[in-house]
């Protein structure tokens, strides 16, 4: 051996401990981390846990290509997880994949029809008229008399997506501050002293819709009227589905929350402006006004016109009527009052919204605007049964695979197996956990191509181990014994390993960026176990190695520790400067 | 290592020498068959694709379903108004495909079956695909291949050099059309999980030719000092040197593979597992075969028409005439390690990665003491 290399092979020699103990420590804490955190087996996806998977394609309206972007598609997902989560679909899951497909995961045991009927229809965004309001049902039953408390206009506040405190404060100041809503044009919040008293009967307005342009007939007037007594907004199953199939251009009742987190109902006037015509809408904090998280809304031109019409008419009117309801998907989100008309194109809605309630209403906002429909690519339901079925055959698998490889290692390798087995333990061992915790931390499943993907690692990781030793076998051929064989052999299996899993690495991220669907997971995997295989070879394999190169059974070449110079046909170990290298120059 | 055979057992020492660069000829002549077979076969037969590729429903009935596969199919028209294929599967289930209906439709044709069929709707699992899906999976997956291949070609020249890029992508294409070509001839069905499978064997059929070309590079670094070896000769040392390992990790890859289509086409009849080994296993094939037999005599090739290459084969030939005219035995001299230096060639030494100045090996057993 050249001097040089002195240095290097006993430092390496050193180490082996040390890298021992850190692979070891971290599948300890890996461990350790799954228990900790619960998660002692990986999430398991759709198609071997059974549910219904549904991959959905936006199209953009045309002219619009460009709508298309990472707002726009994260907007989405956020109205489908209210969507489905609002179905009392637990755990379901909605995010965004590749650029342009959403995928709603609702795992087995819930209606998966319903669910796939509300993530498939667009969502309807419409500003409509408030004709009456009442909190539905429980402790405040308001009579539903026409009541405005002193000059003050009462103001039953709502929003679904509120949770505002200090309910109490009837405060006759800047609207700015007050728990209502207001809606007032661009900065001019504080400018209109606006009393807002909240009493505790929660005031409300006739139910009667004759306020309502006389467009309705008489008749279905009562009909309304009729639906609106009868509605009962604390029922679960009333709540999403009460204003729902409403046509835009019809009264309608339907359900919405509170500030408080009750429930109220309403009657709701045809849709005034439509949520396209929303060009914008954002979640603003308003410093100089002092009016805290507001959200502004920019109109289209058409939506300019339709707005200031609206609000012109509902500024001359009596609470509840002044109100507009924004209504997504028959769903009242919001009901601000309006104190003039607003002409100028963009509005804010002002009350004492926290940031998040606040970006919250802006998104849904947005997504009325959002110039993208959802077309459903693809829907898979899997019965539990048959999930459970296809997880055992993954397993099964993966059994008969690494099965095979450990016997195929054991017979070639011998001796050398006693390194590659727990190699590939060691490999599995980390995979397994790093799953597990990834379900939890990126919402990582392990589906039937991912699965696929560990099993076909298998052979990646092995082959490391088979560089390795090949390279080992060269150097023994050459007449070497085993130690200087191993470190000889390390450092050009290492750049072999390290080049050709870069390679197989490079594919996996790029199918796992490019691609979409099963392909995704599939990747995933693939990439991760790739990682793993250099963790592994490189803390584990070599330094277990060198240390059982020490020990005499390999030392020695033993016929079965698969070192056996001469089963390997070395040339017999002399002492020289020159090799004699008769068969070829070899130097790998 | 003898029971193994002879072979086996000269594999093990690592004493096969084959001469693939020399032979290539025949084996370049078979895989322009093999790839001719293939096109042909792509354009005569065209890919069977599945149901995810044209649109339509997959409707899997739980175990042990009465019904057989003709009633099925009876059954599945009937409430669908479109032809139905249906495979039985190993656990007593039925495959029913129905290709042309739409994703709102499925629903109403997977109760009308349950009806027929007897039994519970929920039991059913279906897979629905709208028309629109497939293309987008397949043009991301090209898309995925374009990019992975520039990538890759950019990293091959740069960590060996362009010629050994460019046989890495012939190598590449070729197990492509090869696996691709066998899916059309035999009308195996193109899913999504066999787009998973072909996209896998990228990475696995360059693995293996990386290997191939590590040791190449690594034999060939100082090449131009010796007159021994032309570069055909090393570089058809470098497959035998590597040949056992080539096989080695072929053999543990294809193991689990097999594995997973033993499982997936005998315990769950069809599905992604089958539809994904089954690529990979065609693919892996031809990936081990191309690495030996088409990406490193490719390599060969192109180095040789380098001019120094040229001229290092020119003095290679006169020496070995010289020494066939002095009555020696070229192939069986001892003293020589490989690359002797011999000073006229100090010269021309530009091709290997690291050049070592010619002083340095002189009166020195290994030319280059460092290795990598």
């Amino acid at each position: 051996m050249a001097a040089p290399k002195k240095g290097r092979s006993a430092s390496a020699q050193s180490k082996p401990g040390r890298s021992l103990a850190l692979i070891l420590i971290a599948i300890v804490a890996l461990t350790a981390g799954m228990f900790a955190s619960g998660n002692t087996t990986p999430r398991l996806g759709i198609d071997l846990a059974g549910g219904t998977s549904i991959t959905l394609r936006a199209v953009p309206e045309k002219g619009q290509e460009s709508a298309i972007n990472k707002t726009n598609m994260n907007t989405a997902v956020d109205i489908m997880n209210r969507r489905v989560n609002g179905l009392g679909v637990s755990e379901a899951e909605v995010q965004t994949q590749g650029d342009r497909n959403i995928i709603v995961n609702i795992p087995k045991g819930t209606n998966s029809k319903e669910a796939r009927q509300q993530v498939g229809t667009t969502a309807k965004l419409y500003f409509r008229p408030v004709l009456a309001t009442e909190v539905s049902g429980g402790s405040a039953t308001a009579s539903p008399s026409p009541s405005a408390t002193g000059g003050a206009s009462a103001k039953p506040s709502a929003g679904a997506s509120e949770k505002a405190t200090g309910k109490s404060t009837a405060s006759p100041s800047a609207s700015a501050t007050s728990q209502g809503r207001a809606v007032t044009d661009g900065l001019k919040a504080d400018a209109t002293p606006s009393a807002t008293a909240s009493s505790g009967s929660k005031a409300s307005a006739s139910p009667t819709p004759s306020a309502s342009a006389s467009s309705a007939a008489s008749e279905a007037a009562a009909k309304l009227q009729a639906q609106y007594a009868a509605l009962d907004c604390t029922k679960k199953t009333v709540q999403n589905t009460a204003g729902k199939s409403a046509k835009a251009t019809e009264p309608t009742v339907a359900c919405g929350k509170n500030s408080s987190g009750q429930w109220q109902k309403y009657v709701l006037g045809p849709a005034a402006v439509d949520g396209t015509d929303v060009k914008k809408a954002q979640a603003v904090f308003n410093t100089q006004t002092a009016a805290g998280w507001t959200v502004t809304m920019e109109f289209t031109s058409k939506g300019t016109k339709k707005f200031a019409d609206i609000t012109g008419q509902l500024a001359q009117k009596q609470t509840p009527q002044n109100q507009f309801a924004i209504v997504l998907d028959g769903n009242v989100v919001s009901d601000p009052y309006v104190k003039e008309a607003l002409t100028g194109g963009s509005a804010e809605i002002s009350g004492s919204f926290n940031q998040t309630e606040a970006q919250g209403l802006a998104n849904m906002l947005s997504y009325g605007a959002l110039p993208l429909t959802f077309k459903e690519d693809s829907v898979t339901t899997v019965t539990a049964a048959l999930g459970g079925e296809q997880l055992h055959a993954g397993l099964i698998a993966g059994a008969i695979g690494l099965g095979l490889v450990v016997i195929y290692l054991l017979i070639f390798y011998r001796g050398l197996s006693m390194i590659a087995i727990p190699s590939l333990l060691v490999s599995a061992a980390l995979t397994y956990a790093i799953m597990s915790l990834l379900g939890e931390a990126i919402g990582f499943a392990l589906n039937l191509p991912a699965v696929c993907g560990a099993i076909v690692a298998i052979g990646i990781t092995a082959d490391s181990f088979i560089v390795f030793f090949e390279r080992i076998r060269d150097e023994i051929r050459e007449g070497r014994s085993l130690r200087p064989a191993v470190e000889r052999a390390w450092p050009r299996a290492r750049r072999t390993i390290l080049v050709s899993d870069f390679v197989s690495f490079l594919a996996a991220a790029v199918l796992f960026i490019v691609t979409v669907g099963k392909v995704q997971g599939f990747a995933f995997t693939l990439g991760l176990t790739t990682v793993l295989d250099v963790v592994v070879v490189f803390l584990f394999t070599k330094p277990l190695m060198t240390i059982l190169a020490r020990r005499k059974f390999f030392a020695t070449g033993h016929k079965w520790s698969g070192l056996d110079p001469k089963a390997l046909g070395a040339k017999p170990p002399l002492r020289r400067t020159r090799r004699p290298a008769p068969v070829d120059p070899k130097e790998a | 290592m003898s029971k193994l055979g002879s072979l086996g057992a000269r594999l093990h020492r690592g004493e096969v020498g084959y001469d693939f660069v020399g032979n290539r000829k025949i084996w370049y002549g078979i895989s322009i068959l093999i790839t001719i077979t293939a096109i042909v076969g792509l354009a005569v037969r065209g890919l069977n694709m599945g149901i995810e590729f044209q649109g339509g429903a997959v409707f899997t009935t739980p175990q042990h379903t009465a019904a057989s596969v003709a009633q099925a199919e009876r059954y599945a028209k009937e409430a669908s108004g479109h032809d139905a294929v249906v495979q039985k599967l190993g656990n007593g289930s039925l495959r029913i495909q129905v290709a042309g209906i739409d994703t709102g439709k499925a629903d109403s044709v997977s109760a009308q079956l349950a009806k027929d069929m007897n039994f519970a709707e929920k039991d059913v699992t279906a897979d629905l695909v709208g028309p629109s899906w497939g293309e987008q999976i397949a043009a991301k997956a090209w898309q995925g291949l374009a990019i992975f291949m520039i990538l890759v070609v950019i990293y091959l020249a740069i960590a060996f050099e362009w010629r050994m890029a460019v046989a890495a992508l012939v190598a590449l294409i070729h197990d492509i059309t090869i696996t691709t070509g066998i899916y059309a001839l035999v009308g195996f069905e193109v899913t999504p999980g066999t787009v998973i499978g072909l996209l896998t064997i990228l990475g696995y059929s360059l693995y293996d030719t990386v290997v191939v070309f590590d040791s190449l590079k690594e034999q060939t670094k100082d090449i131009t000092k010796q007159t021994r070896w032309t570069y055909s000769d090393v570089a058809n040392r470098s497959i035998n040197s590597t040949l056992m390992r080539s096989i080695n990790t072929t053999v543990v890859a294809l193991l689990p593979v097999a594995g997973l289509l033993f499982i997936g086409g005998g315990f769950l009849g069809a599905g992604v597992l089958n539809d994904i080994s089954l690529s990979l296993f065609v693919g892996l094939a031809a990936g081990a075969y191309s690495s030996i037999f088409i990406a490193t005599p490719l390599v060969a090739d192109l180095k040789e028409r380098e001019p120094q290459m040229k001229a290092l084969r020119k003095r290679v030939l006169a020496k070995r005439a010289q020494t066939a005219a002095e009555g020696g035995q070229p192939q069986q001299e001892t003293v020589d390690d490989g690359y002797a230096d011999e000073p006229e060639d100090a010269a021309a030494a530009v091709v290997g990665p690291r050049n070592q100045p010619a002083s340095r090996n002189r009166g020195r057993g290994r030319p280059s003491g460092k290795r990598r």
